[in-house]
């Protein structure tokens, strides 16, 4: 390490950051109302879908089963997916670290970058088969409300304010990607 | 014209009385003009009370929880009465918790809360409540607010000198007020003196569990134990019991027994007893009670007969009783926070009476005695007296304390609370109440840390305090500011049953431990049914069982067919919420029986005996949610002989 660039560091920091991911929820919805003085909420990690207080999710199915949406999933291929890609781009990127090359940290940058976008597409291709795949047979039926849960901000859905913003571990995601690209822009005028 | 001169000035006079009187009617004068007297009790929307109140609820059997300052209402918690609210004493779970040795009793008279102390500080774990009719003391858990235990006493009948919690909650006392015959036969009634008893039990708690027992009992002379007080502090290890009719009369008893100038207080010394236990100087004597104990993890009641106790002879074991005189029938018996001074209450004196336990300790290390009744030592008045408050009021029943050297009397015919010093048994401010107080209640005001902000006075009549309910009207306390020198009546709201007394502590040493939900994975009741998939119809002979559960908006099943007239039908239904405040009920047309309420992860069972074909239907009877009302199901009922096989659907699956 101590022969190594300060370039270098930054690239084998950021690839550690990644690592994080496999206990922190990279986002979070929150859904607010006067009945939930402590509300109900959703931690979304690369694996698995948790609980914010115990007993969340159960309660928040039962809710969302009047107007006929479907349970949250307990497995799904993105949570088998996910981790396989974030350990492979750590690996990666911590052999680009070692390596230092400037080239390789862009790859790296735009890599992740595109793997982060398809992620958050798919996030909202499932958020809108969520908020629109409902049981014809359901209890609540209101014509021209939206159930689909914002990707990110905050919207209002029947009786809840429905927040939907990154978790830590997102920040941990964002800081490896920036400094991915802090590194290749430190050694963009060395040959 | 003189005459009519004099009559003017008498009808003047006789306004201004009318008048003067008015003003002085309702106790709250200038209230208004004052203005902070509703700002002190004022619990704006969505803002919490800064105490807990458990005040007795008398002849209804049971338990209210209170907060003050506001006095609001929170829960009646049933205790030793059956409540068709709560399926307490309906459903299959709770039924053994009102056996006794007399069989199954739906009602009970409940009077003195006590909570459980640690270094005579309140802990905020257990409330315990004694039952006055048939002999009993409960245990109420203050994480979930439910009754828990309940023994009964044996030997014993009018269980008023309980429960009483001692410093560590090493005992909860339980004294006798009716000289019985012991062990119970049929003799002349006239036969009373010298043969009647009274047993003072003394149950000991599991410091961990709570779990009760009645470690063993003192057989004393049949004078009625009226009240009783733990020693506190310097005088941990002594009981203090009032006693009156040492006249030991058994008929007009109003009459007879108010002759003798001076009744006594028994000090019991339990530690001493403990060591006559030890050495085995008690005699074993058979005896039937019920000892009644609600599992959490079953959700479940059971009721164990146990068939003897250990008694020890006070006349055959120096050291364990001394009679200290105290004129006139005492009704209160009350320890200071320091464990020096016991206060008793004369109710037919005109003065209030401090014994001192240093003095006490003295006579009894100088064997300075006045005599003895049935072989105990009878203490000197003046031996023991540390003071006396000189005319304070008529009819002092009881005394509580505020940490800071005062105590708080209150009068019953005077119908006033009187503050006075300790020490020097000065009276320092006097209030009216509304009307006839029996008992008040500071918070912590009977242990070694009052919290001595407010007073709480538990009347005996209302009359006109609110708005007639026709000749029977509410009961009612009125809540005091004891902050300040004088003190200050804030409010009057109205109470269940019969305020017979209460106890208080701090909300934050019970409302962060109270429960939210019962974990359905932590629930065995045998009975359980832990998912719709689970949920079945079994018959055993003419014996049907439902396994039931309900979650928002329906029963699983709802839908069922092949129950016969002359079958017993048991529902025992789980409610699978695990959100906080989702309970949901039910109840079936033609059930003789309460509904059942059941909170989220618990299971209760209720039973049905259709007596005639038809669809009958069942459904929720609390408003859980926007589908409430459709949270309904049918019962098929088919003649005796029919062959309709038994079969069970949630949406026809």
């Amino acid at each position: 390490m101590l022969n190594m660039k300060k370039s270098q560091i930054m690239m084998v920091v950021g690839a550690l950051l990644l690592l994080p991911l496999f206990f922190l929820p990279l986002w979070k919805i929150t859904l607010n109302a006067p009945q939930y003085p402590i509300p109900l909420g959703v931690n979304i990690h690369i694996n698995k879908l948790a609980d914010v207080h115990e007993g969340d999710m159960q309660n928040l199915n039962l809710l969302n089963h009047y107007i006929g949406m479907k349970s949250l999933p307990e497995g799904m291929k993105e949570f088998v997916i996910f981790p396989v890609v974030v350990l492979v781009m750590s690996i990666l990127g911590l052999i680009f670290g070692f390596v230092g090359k400037k080239n390789q940290y862009l790859f790296w940058f735009i890599l992740i970058g595109l793997l982060g976008a398809a992620g958050l597409y798919d996030f909202y291709i499932w958020m809108y088969d969520y908020g629109h795949n409902l049981d014809p047979r359901a209890a609540i039926k209101i014509p021209g409300q939206m159930y689909q849960p914002p990707i990110f901000g905050t919207k209002n859905i029947m009786n809840f304010k429905v927040d939907s913003y990154p978790a830590l571990g997102a920040y941990f995601l964002f800081t490896s990607i920036f400094l991915s690209l802090a590194a290749y822009l430190k050694d963009r005028k060395t040959p | 014209m003189r005459i009519a001169k004099i009559s003017i000035i008498f009808l003047g006079l006789s306004m201004l009385m009318i008048s003067c009187g008015s003003n002085n009617g309702n106790g709250a004068t200038g209230g208004a003009l004052q203005g902070n007297i509703a700002a002190k009790t004022y619990v704006a929307p969505g803002e919490k009370d800064e105490f807990y109140a458990f005040i007795s609820g008398g002849f209804s059997g049971q338990l209210a929880v209170h907060g003050l300052p506001s006095g609001r209402l929170f829960k009646v918690i049933p205790v030793f009465s059956v409540d068709g609210e709560k399926a307490y004493g309906f459903n299959e779970e709770t039924k053994p918790m009102l056996n006794t040795s007399f069989g199954f009793i739906p009602w009970g008279d409940s009077h003195h809360p006590d909570l459980s102390q640690t270094n005579g500080i309140i802990d905020g774990r257990w409330c315990f409540i004694n039952e006055n009719n048939t002999p009993r003391v409960a245990r109420i858990d203050l994480t979930t607010f439910e009754t828990v235990e309940i023994i009964e006493l044996p030997n014993s009948a009018g269980n008023h000198s309980s429960p009483y919690v001692t410093d560590n909650t090493e005992y909860v006392v339980a004294g006798t007020r009716f000289g019985v015959p012991v062990p119970q036969r049929d003799m002349p009634i006239d036969d009373y003196k010298g043969n009647f008893k009274g047993a003072l039990s003394f149950i000991k708690v599991d410091p961990e569990d709570g779990g009760m027992n009645i470690e063993f009992q003192v057989l004393m002379p049949g004078f009625d134990y009226d009240k009783a007080h733990p020693g506190r502090g310097k005088s941990h290890g002594w009981m203090f019991f009032t006693t009156y009719n040492a006249e030991e009369a058994n008929t007009l008893l109003e009459v007879n027994a108010s002759q003798l100038d001076k009744d006594f207080i028994a000090a019991v010394n339990w530690k001493k007893a403990e060591e006559y236990i030890k050495q085995g100087k008690f005699s074993t004597m058979e005896t039937n009670y019920a000892h009644n104990v609600y599992d959490e993890g079953t959700h479940s009641a059971t009721s164990t007969m146990v068939k003897e106790v250990r008694v020890i002879d006070p006349a055959e074991c120096p050291g364990v009783v001394y009679f200290m005189p105290m004129p006139k029938s005492p009704h209160g018996c009350d320890v200071d926070p320091t464990g020096e001074y016991i206060v008793g209450s004369g109710k037919l004196s005109a003065n209030v009476t401090v014994h001192s336990f240093t003095k006490m300790m003295d006579a009894i290390k100088n064997e300075k005695f006045d005599g003895e009744r049935y072989g105990i030592p009878v203490l000197n008045f003046e031996d023991v007296l540390a003071g006396v408050v000189q005319q304070p009021g008529l009819g002092p029943l009881h005394t509580e304390f505020d940490g800071k050297g005062f105590a708080y009397t209150s009068f019953f015919i005077s119908s006033e609370v009187v503050k006075w010093k300790l020490g020097t048994w000065e009276v320092v401010d006097r209030k009216p109440t509304f009307y006839s107080v029996g008992h008040v209640m500071i918070p912590g005001g009977n242990s070694q840390q009052p919290f001595g902000k407010y007073l709480l006075a538990m009347n005996k009549i209302t009359k006109d305090r609110f708005l007639p309910t026709g000749p029977e009207v509410c009961q009612s306390a009125q809540l005091y500011d004891i902050s300040g020198d004088k003190m200050q009546l804030l409010l009057d709201f109205p109470t269940i049953g019969e305020p017979h007394y209460a106890a208080g502590c701090p909300a934050d040493l019970i409302a962060p431990n109270s429960k939210k939900i019962y974990k359905l994975e932590d629930n065995k009741h045998p009975y359980v049914t832990k998912s719709e998939k689970a949920t079945k119809v079994v018959r055993e002979g003419n014996e049907v069982h439902i396994y039931m559960t309900m979650i928002r908006s329906h029963f699983a099943p709802d839908n069922i067919e092949g129950v016969k007239v002359g079958d017993k039908v048991y529902f025992h239904v789980t409610n699978l919420e695990q959100d906080y405040d989702v309970p949901h009920g039910i109840a079936m047309i033609g059930a003789k029986t309460s509904e059942l309420l059941i909170m989220p992860g618990q299971t209760e069972t209720f039973t049905w005996e259709p007596r005639g074909p038809g669809v009958w239907p069942f459904y929720c009877t609390d408003f859980c949610s926007a589908l409430h009302q459709e949270m309904q199901g049918y019962v098929r009922v088919s003649a005796k002989d029919s062959d309709i096989k038994l079969s069970w659907s949630l949406d026809d699956e």
